[in-house]
């Protein structure tokens, strides 16, 4: 519980973040982070800077090699079966979306529904029907993952990440590889899932983004951090003080300008 | 010792421990052979104990979804390979008959006939063919399915969503390959003793379906229908168990698929030969 009583969705406490293919490799060293309900949290780092790992240690997929990792108030190396309830309030969105290669895009985002609702056949294709209506997938609804663009199958990932409604929803680099028209889309469609969408019941979801390209999510009023060499850096709002002073920022923002001029 | 072990033990630990440059003297190679057979039946018992933990704890949990699941299962390792298996009978059938009689004409022993096919056909042909057939029919494509989505990130993709992976991607395999297998045999029993009938038939060997028959019949005992549907499972769940294991229980790289694969497979022969000397031991036993 932070000063104004408010109970953190994450928080870290000197966590070391170690690599999801190889637990023995650390790439983040005490991680001192909280995420607050209804704020919207853009961790900004280059590639291979430990982003995927931070959010995969998030999402409690990894046991925590040192420190604490608390997620709704839970540790996270109590997050199993057990827990299950608490894993079905996050939403994780993998960066190369990660869906089922058998399942065709509908069914992707209808089997969360189907294992953990009680819901009818009918029921949850409404449900889903909705969902891929509201993300523009409904074209792509009855096709094998394989065949639809990747920037489809993002947002697929997407749909089935917020089948059960989270309150908290993760995403791994969501604008990588996208283009103008479809990073628009999304940084639209997360402010209006931040600020509470209707189709979630008005509800204000907490969000943490990560990206190597800050220039979709400028001018925010989101709150930003920083992964560089292992180190987890809290800078605050869009153009405050920290956040200009970065490195990490400059070079990522230089980046973008010169991506933006090619 | 203690952390060493526990290090040893540990998946991603057991990949490196395989790929570590090759000992210089024969008794470290041998030594660490030992020890990595060892590591293997320890996963393997693992691997199985959890399996059947979650098939009886999660028995009533996300039923329209695992049940489907092991329909597809079922139909995969035992309805759509029946054609194959209608084949490999008669095959069987007119192979053993023809070799038996043959031979037991020459020493005037046709009365032994249906004793002959019992303990060929029923207790050891029937079930071994079947599970190397599901073996290489299912078995493979079982450790290449799953260590492609292990080494996409499905299985993390499930996790991240509550779902039990080894309830969804290994129970309907399991289920389905034990009850697939055990189908299986006892069609391609039935199978080959029928076109063993018939090849007595047509080959004008002087035996009647009935005496025929009624040998099969007095060569039956109450333990062989019981240790047959016990080992036919047997080789079903544990064809499935080591299969789903390499697929699925250690951390892959796409690159490392068809070496698990050729792996799960060698694994799996040896087990079920195990598994058929422990019934052999039984029979005789019993």
């Amino acid at each position: 519980m932070n000063e104004e009583g408010v109970h953190p969705v994450i928080e870290m406490r000197g966590v070391q973040v170690a690599a999801l293919g190889d637990p023995l490799l650390i790439v983040l060293a005490n991680v001192n982070w909280s995420v607050l309900p209804g704020e919207f949290w853009v961790v900004a780092g280059p590639q291979h800077s430990g982003k995927s790992d931070l959010l995969m240690q998030a999402a409690g997929l990894m046991a925590t090699v040192n420190g604490t990792c608390r997620v709704f108030g839970r540790d996270t190396r109590e997050f199993d079966e057990t827990q299950i309830t608490e894993r079905q309030r996050l939403g994780l969105v993998f960066a190369d979306g990660k869906l089922f290669n058998r399942l065709t895009i509908a069914e992707n985002v209808a089997l969360p529904l189907r294992y953990h609702k009680e819901f009818s056949d009918e029921e949850t294709a409404r449900i889903v029907e909705e969902l891929l209506e509201l993300l523009e997938l409904t074209p792509y609804a009855s096709l094998m993952p394989g065949n639809v663009a990747s920037v489809w199958r993002q947002r697929a990932a997407l749909a089935r990440a917020l089948a059960l409604k989270p309150e908290l929803l993760l995403l791994d680099n969501p604008n990588g590889g996208l283009i103008m028209r479809h990073r628009q889309w999304l940084v639209n469609f997360l402010d209006q899932l931040w600020h509470g969408h209707e189709f979630f019941g008005g509800r204000p979801m907490t969000i943490v983004a990560t990206t190597d390209d800050l220039h979709p999510w400028q001018n925010s009023p989101r709150k930003f951090a920083a992964l560089h060499e292992g180190h987890f850096t809290v800078l605050g709002a869009w153009g405050s003080n920290e956040f200009a002073s970065n490195h990490i920022v400059k070079e990522l923002l230089a980046e973008a300008a010169e991506m933006e001029k090619r | 010792m203690h952390g060493f072990l526990a290090k040893a033990f540990d998946p991603a630990s057991l990949q490196k421990f395989r790929r570590a440059p090759l000992p210089r003297s024969y008794t470290d190679y041998l030594g660490r052979q030992i020890f990595l057979l060892l590591l293997t039946v320890q996963g393997l018992a693992a691997f199985a104990l959890i399996t059947l933990g979650v098939i009886l704890k999660k028995s009533s949990v996300a039923r329209g979804v695992i049940q489907p699941r092991i329909r597809q299962e079922l139909n995969r390792a035992g309805v759509s390979l029946m054609p194959m298996f209608i084949f490999l009978a008669l095959a069987l059938g007119f192979l053993v008959i023809g070799q038996t009689v043959a031979a037991l004409a020459r020493v005037g022993a046709t009365d032994y006939l249906g004793s002959t096919m019992v303990i060929v056909v029923v207790r050891e042909l029937g079930p071994l063919i079947t599970a190397f057939l599901v073996l290489a029919r299912v078995g493979a494509a079982n450790v290449i399915e799953l260590g492609t989505a292990r080494a996409l990130g499905e299985v993390e993709a499930l996790e991240a969503l509550g779902i039990d992976p080894v309830h969804y991607l290994i129970v309907p395999r399991v289920i389905g390959m034990t009850l697939g297998v055990f189908a299986l045999t006892i069609y391609l029993i039935l199978g080959a003793l029928a076109s063993g009938c018939l090849f007595a038939f047509l080959a004008n060997v002087p035996l009647t379906p009935g005496d025929y028959l009624r040998q099969i019949a007095d060569a039956l005992d109450w333990l062989d229908f019981v240790l047959l549907a016990l080992k036919a499972m047997a080789f079903g769940f544990f064809i499935a168990i080591v299969t789903c294991y390499h697929g699925l229980a250690q951390p892959l790289r796409i690159e490392d698929v068809s070496r698990v694969a050729v792996r799960a497979v060698s694994q799996g022969i040896i087990v079920c030969v195990l598994i058929d000397a422990v019934f052999i031991v039984l029979y005789l036993v019993a």
